[in-house]
């Protein structure tokens, strides 16, 4: 594909405009308990039920910082490829809101934990690198739920004090597509570390998303826009196409656009301004004094290093080396570990290229179908493996196959058992082949002769009346064979 | 038997453990002078009845190998306390009750003491007065209408009209010391992160730190040993090694070396105050200690520097008083105009004007011209400290530029106020420890302390000067009980 048919550009009268998007996207850490709490962090518990005198902000209560949510964080940062810093600070971030109860939230300003990174995105015209400009952590607010009480709001601090790593992208995404491969990116490299469950229905991945216009070709930014708290990748596209057509549209008025954060009224489909520059929070940031400043030995750096496991780009590496898949193929096996560890119980002892072609084809589609996760797969990987088996030795043709697949959702049936009691067995003895095929030709005198003379595409007819006898179980390679040796 | 209520900690202590006193005997004597002593007003909350229970039980079962055995003890209200009302001196916590106790106040009970009340102090502990107290005045037993200094006023008033045989108090530019100066009691300002700051309302977190109040230096050994400890709820809490203060206390200082900074003859510093410094010097001298002349060049922006970061911390520290969660409410028409009528009607003008300072040092185009400026000098302070540290064990300055004022004399001039603070401040800018020690009176007869600067958890060492120091100068207060009737 040549450079311009990926291109993302928006057009006014012959005038191309590109888009730039950069993406803080907020990630829920994996972790039992909070930042600086001992409070669960289980979701959908009863409001307020998972709160701690620190989590509410008493008098008196102090910070402690989870080493646990540390160590995802660094995690993280090598996963992104990313510097980690020996040295991090935590900065109250102040201002006022009924569901932040400290007045103040605990984040990382000017020294994060996780400086500069890259994630390599896998877009259909080749490869494009991200960067990242940094990774900190923070403590996630409550929650203000405004429809229970028709005057009041009620909080509920179930979140609050909850880490959330807030991962910054440089502004090198171009396109809705960009965004989203590099959220899905994001969120894979995530799963395979354990440190963000990446999912978000449950809030735990959401973004804001920074978007600017410029004239193509040029250099120069355009002024951005900052669309706050956007909770679905669907979403961001939308606000993204919204956005970048409203700045267009100001840029071709010949009006100025306002430096402002935004957000995203999803069933209107626009963004609508939240608050200007003038009008922006002086959030006062300094370091909190509470806690000392955070150092991790490079001791400390090296030991989760060693525990870190296959990342999707090494693992695609391997699978396209090693098992000699196409770069599509193991693009989309390793996008998600469950199904990369999937495909690799499969192909313990079973052939690579059916397991790869049934695992992106019929199970997909299966998965697809019910809205299920790989890993609540109805159909085992180890019955599956044997399913592929028995196309390979030639026990039942791909067709049967397919059968055999349908009777095995329910209870993750045995394939084997499957074929010996429904009889699906191929039929693979010549001689009995040649029986079933004699008949046929007996009974279909009138078409033999047509063919002879050479009305070759009877021959279709003749193995599909071949299939349809034996039940779809006769062997279709012999079935050719046959025939053809039969008919001359 | 002389009256319980004047005896010192180790006396009643040993008087308990000899039989002579029951806890119930010792905490009904300081609950009747407390109840004869309302006048004072150094008590915000009372819990006698529940003080006097708690005596009858130890009594029923006494242990005497605890350090504080059945002893009753009011504590400033700045320190939470479970099932007790907790202000803070402020109106905005007039009706908080926590349902957690301190570790510091913990530390205590756990030694056998047994709470007597919650004592009066300024708002959020910001003042050298106690005038900013939502709960009023305090008087100073040395005087009528005598500031008891500040911010642990309630608790030095107290101690002084013996209605608590010690207490504790906080400490954030000088709060223990310069009332222990001004009551004629010790007062010690611990090495930042001895004492747990867990559970204490914070004013300015960098700097506050828990400290013993008491009549002499044995007794406030001991309460330090007590409530001293690394504590991993606190994550500026540090361990190292605490030494048993009182076992180890001790008159011999001989070959100690130490410094005089010349930077602390402040201008417009009184000659008595001069006077009692030389005389502190002289008393150095005999108990065989050497005095050496230092210097600690940035002594002046000590001060400035202070009232950049305690502001800038507090600003933050007190947001969490919004009105939403518990504390003092005013409703409003919304969010915002229920924040704003809260916190108006909630705190006082001094708590008000730092909130403000504080905001201001930290918004964005101010911060490096102040906030951090003010902590480059912290550094540098901290670096004179260190230089000084080198050369002497510890250092003498005066507690404070004068002695107690009246009531009502300052309360219009913060900068006058704030200037009781310039002994003390650079102590907690460098997170050292010091002690202040009654050392003489001025002409009006009202006492004048002397602070005795310590390295980093040194405690041992300004505690061992102030106990040698304190025999030869063999201060009594005169109390003439004024306030009873």
């Amino acid at each position: 594909m040549t450079k311009d048919n990926h291109e993302f550009l928006i057009i006014r009268e012959g005038k191309s405009y590109e888009v730039v998007i950069g993406l803080e996207v907020h990630a829920q850490v994996t972790s039992n308990s909070k930042l600086f709490s001992c409070s669960s962090t289980k979701f959908g518990a009863e409001p307020n039920t998972q709160v701690s005198l620190v989590d509410a902000a008493f008098p008196g209560m102090l910070p402690v910082i989870n080493e646990f949510c540390i160590k995802q964080a660094i995690k993280t940062g090598i996963g992104l490829r990313a510097k980690i810093n020996n040295k991090s600070v935590f900065d109250r971030k102040n201002y006022f809101y009924a569901d932040l109860p400290q007045g103040y939230q605990i984040s990382q300003y000017k020294y994060p934990i996780v400086g500069e990174g890259k994630v390599i995105l896998d877009m259909p015209y080749g490869q494009k690198e991200i960067g990242i400009e940094r990774l900190h952590l923070e403590q996630d607010a409550g929650k203000s739920i405004h429809d229970i009480d028709p005057e009041n709001t009620m909080v509920d601090l179930n979140r609050s004090g909850v880490a959330l790593m807030e991962i910054v992208s440089k502004p090198d995404l171009s396109s809705p597509d960009e965004v989203n491969i590099y959220i899905k990116k994001l969120r894979s490299i995530m799963r395979y570390l354990g440190t963000c469950d990446g999912n978000m229905q449950e809030g735990s991945l959401r973004a804001d998303v920074n978007v600017s216009v410029k004239k193509k070709g040029e250099d120069k930014l355009g002024t951005r826009c900052e669309i706050k708290n956007v909770n679905s990748i669907k979403f961001m596209q939308m606000a993204i196409i919204y956005e970048a057509n409203r700045q267009v549209d100001l840029l071709e008025e010949g009006k100025n656009i306002d430096q402002e954060t935004r957000l995203f009224d999803t069933k209107k489909n626009e963004t609508r301004s939240m608050r200007t520059k003038e009008d922006a929070h002086d959030y006062r940031y300094f370091p909190d004094p509470d806690l000392l400043p955070l150092e991790v030995s490079d001791d400390f750096i090296d030991s989760i290093k060693s525990d870190i496991p296959e990342l999707p780009d090494e693992k695609k590496k391997r699978f396209i080396e090693k098992f000699k898949l196409t770069p599509y193929e193991a693009t989309i096996l390793v996008s998600d570990i469950e199904t990369s560890k999937y495909f690799e119980e499969v192909i313990k002892d079973s052939d690579v290229k059916l397991s790869t072609n049934w695992i992106t084809g019929e199970l997909f589609a299966l998965l697809n179908d019910r809205n299920l996760e790989i890993s609540n797969s109805p159909i085992s990987a180890k019955n599956l493996s044997k399913l592929i088996n028995l196309i390979k030795n030639g026990t039942i043709s791909g067709k049967i196959a397919k059968t055999v697949f349908e009777l095995m959702i329910d209870e993750d049936k045995d394939p084997e058992l499957i074929v010996n009691e429904k009889g699906l067995k191929q039929q693979s003895d010549p001689k009995e082949l040649e029986k079933l095929i004699d008949k046929i030709i007996e009974n279909n005198k009138e078409k033999v002769k047509e063919y002879i003379s050479g009305k070759d595409k009877l021959f279709g007819f003749f193995v599909g009346q071949a299939m349809k006898v034996s039940g779809g179980k006769a062997n279709p390679q012999l079935v050719n064979e046959i025939l053809k040796k039969k008919l001359k | 038997m002389t009256d319980i209520t004047s005896l010192t900690l180790t006396e009643l202590v040993k008087n308990i453990k000899d039989k002579n006193l029951s806890s119930t005997e010792i905490t009904k004597a300081f609950v009747e002078r407390s109840e004869k002593s309302k006048e004072l007003n150094t008590y915000i909350t009372e819990d006698f009845t529940s003080a006097i229970n708690k005596a009858k039980k130890f009594d029923e079962k006494p242990n005497f190998d605890l350090k504080l055995p059945g002893i009753p003890i009011a504590v400033k209200d700045l320190f939470c306390t479970i099932g007790v009302k907790t202000t803070a001196g402020s109106k905005i916590l007039n009706n908080f009750i926590p349902t957690y106790e301190s570790t510091v106040t913990q530390n205590i009970w756990n030694q056998g003491a047994i709470l007597l009340g919650k004592l009066n102090c300024d708002e959020f502990a910001m003042g050298s007065s106690n005038e900013t107290s939502f709960f009023g005045n305090v008087q100073n037993p040395i005087d009528k209408n005598l500031v008891p200094g500040g911010s642990s006023g309630g608790s030095s008033s107290s101690l002084t009209a013996n209605l608590t045989p010690v207490t504790i108090g906080t400490d954030t530019g000088g709060s223990i010391r310069q009332p222990a100066s001004f009551t004629g009691t010790v007062g010690l300002k611990p090495t930042y992160g001895s004492c747990s700051r867990y559970g204490i309302v914070a004013f300015a977190s960098s700097l506050d730190q828990a400290g013993p109040m008491s009549k002499n230096v044995k007794d406030c050994s001991l309460l330090l040993e007590v409530i001293s400890s690394y504590d991993p709820k606190d994550s500026t809490s540090i361990e190292f090694k605490r030494n048993k203060y009182s076992e180890e206390l001790t008159n011999n200082i001989k070959g100690k070396k130490i410094g005089i900074p010349k930077e602390y003859r402040v201008e417009g510093m009184s000659n008595e105050i001069e006077e009692l410094w030389k005389k502190g010097i002289e008393y150095i001298k005999e108990c065989g200690a050497e005095v050496i002349d230092i210097s600690l060049p940035h002594t002046n922006y000590a001060l400035p520097a202070y009232y950049i970061v305690a502001p800038a911390e507090a600003s933050s520290n007190l947001a969490r008083y919004d009105g939403v969660k518990y504390g003092f409410r005013t409703k409003g028409e919304n969010l915002i105009d229920m924040y704003e009528k809260t916190r108006s009607d909630g705190f006082g003008n001094e708590v008000k004007r730092r909130i403000m300072i504080g905001t201001y040092v930290l918004s964005s185009g101010y911060y490096d011209a102040y906030y951090l400026k003010a902590q480059k000098v912290r550094r540098l302070i901290k670096k004179d400290f260190d230089q000084a540290y080198s050369k002497v064990d510890a250092i003498l300055t005066p507690s404070t530029p004068s002695s107690a004022f009246k009531i009502g004399e300052k309360t219009n001039d913060p900068i006058s106020m704030y200037l009781n603070d310039i002994f003390t401040v650079p102590v907690n800018l460098a997170g050292l420890p010091g002690i202040s020690i009654p050392a003489g009176v001025d002409k009006k007869g009202y006492p004048l302390g002397l602070q005795i600067i310590g390295k980093a958890f040194d405690e041992q060492t300004i505690l061992n000067i102030a106990y040698s120091m304190e025999e030869k100068i063999n201060f009594k207060n005169k109390i003439t009980d004024w306030w009873i009737k």
